[in-house]
């Protein structure tokens, strides 16, 4: 694979929040604003590439059979410092994200892509990986953000797009508008995909795509339908 | 009696007003995937309310007695690392001991090592500054809030796999939309435990 297709993979082909609809969690918490989306985004990017490096760095050391606690380490160790430095530089985004930052850990992107990539890829291949992923996540992420704070709030990053007479759609910044804007950006993806030939991606079939696939196909109980579902 | 109240309260707070799922966005990855049929959406909660509570029963005291304060800083890999080895414990435990209820729970127990609401009751537990017995309360609240959302929401998904939809829209994107109504529904319980019990959590 060339250096250019693994970069773009993960913005377009493989976008890990509305193609492979990977770490739907923060998705959904965090995009009361744009802002907010585009922090966790970086955030989350920023781990991403530095637990690929790592993983990648030590793909041949690390024995098979502790793997998954081994990448957890890693990804937790990084979730760590990227939290001090956001919460000594950016406090206000520090305070807006709480729990979610945290909670980066056990983002099903990052766990995915050390299994799937960094531990079969060399450490260039992992970091553009890395990289990709990482904007295709925090594009998707500014773009929830942007629709629900402008159609929730009227505003964009703050400033005002829709004048104050015309009343915001409150609920979008609430629990169900998150529900409701990610479903129909998937809608879109889907029929964009399918009007340029391909297929989407099928996530209510099959274990391809979850971050436990591995785990499960380990225990035995991974299927092309789906063990658990 | 106070605390049985305050309890009460806790427990309609966690489950219905803010339903971890629905209105706290914890554990969604399991929520839209294991809800497809009934008894597995029942496993997943059953299992999940059963880690919920040994997670924070072992990660409280380790925080507080050991962590707290010089190596507060430490709580996520040290949380996230003691829930994985925790799951694999109960894993081996139940598969040598209690084979029958490994047959029906066992499935689900890798996935929940990535669920992030195990991981983000632990870390609420500690910065809502709970005391032992209100963290397991809490835990056990969140836990069956996320049961109640998933064999709500399987019912849900069994009407939808029979309507017609457009093309687009089957899958993930009608799911979350359905997600999107019963969240709202959820919002019908916003102030009940106040209102009920007149105290506020």
């Amino acid at each position: 694979m060339k250096s250019k297709d693994i970069l773009f993979n993960g913005i377009l082909k493989e976008n890990p929040t509305l193609v492979l609809i990977l770490g739907t969690c923060p998705t959904l918490a965090v995009t009361t604003q744009a802002s907010n989306g585009l922090g966790m985004g970086l955030a989350t990017m920023a781990v991403l590439i530095c637990s690929n490096i790592a993983i990648s760095l030590l793909r041949n050391i690390i024995p098979d059979k502790v793997r998954i606690p081994c990448y957890i380490v890693f990804i937790s160790g990084f979730v760590i410092i990227v939290g001090l430095v956001m919460e000594a530089f950016v406090p206000s985004l520090y305070d807006a994200l709480g729990l979610y930052l945290d909670l980066i850990v056990v983002n099903c992107i990052i766990l995915g892509r050390a299994e799937m990539f960094a531990s079969k890829n060399t450490v260039f291949h992992s970091m553009l990986d890395g990289i990709g992923m990482g904007i295709g996540f925090t594009l998707a992420l500014l773009m929830m953000g942007s629709i629900r704070e402008i159609l929730g709030s009227g505003t964009w990053f703050g400033l005002t797009i829709i004048p104050s007479s015309i009343s915001p759609i409150a609920i979008m910044m609430l629990a169900p508008g998150g529900f409701f804007v990610y479903g129909c950006l998937i809608a879109l993806v889907n029929t964009i995909i399918r009007k340029r030939g391909g297929t989407p991606v099928d996530k209510s079939n099959g274990c391809m795509g979850c971050a436990s696939f591995d785990a499960c196909r380990a225990a035995g109980t991974a299927s092309e339908k789906g063990g658990c579902c | 009696m106070n605390n049985t109240v305050f309890f009460l309260a806790l427990l309609m707070e966690t489950i219905l007003v803010s339903n971890v799922v629905l209105a706290q966005f914890l554990g969604i990855c399991p929520f839209l995937g294991v809800s497809r049929k009934l008894d597995s959406a029942i496993g997943m909660g059953v299992a999940v309310i059963f880690v919920l509570l040994l997670a924070t029963a072992v990660t409280w005291p380790i925080y507080t007695y050991l962590l707290y304060p010089k190596f507060a800083y430490l709580q996520t890999l040290v949380f996230i690392l003691v829930i994985a080895a925790l799951v694999q414990l109960v894993e081996i435990f139940l598969a040598r001991f209690v084979p029958a209820l490994y047959k029906s729970l066992g499935i689900y127990l890798p996935l929940i090592t990535t669920n992030c609401a195990v991981l983000g009751v632990t870390i609420n537990c500690i910065d809502f500054e709970y005391n032992f017995v209100t963290s397991l309360v809490y835990a056990f609240g969140i836990g069956v809030g996320f049961l109640l959302a998933m064999v709500l929401f399987a019912g849900v998904r069994s009407r939808i796999d029979e309507s017609g939809i457009p093309q687009s829209f089957r899958g993930m994107p009608i799911t979350l939309i359905a997600a999107s109504i019963v969240s709202m529904a959820f919002m019908g319980f916003s102030g009940i435990a106040t209102g009920i019990f007149g105290i506020s959590i």
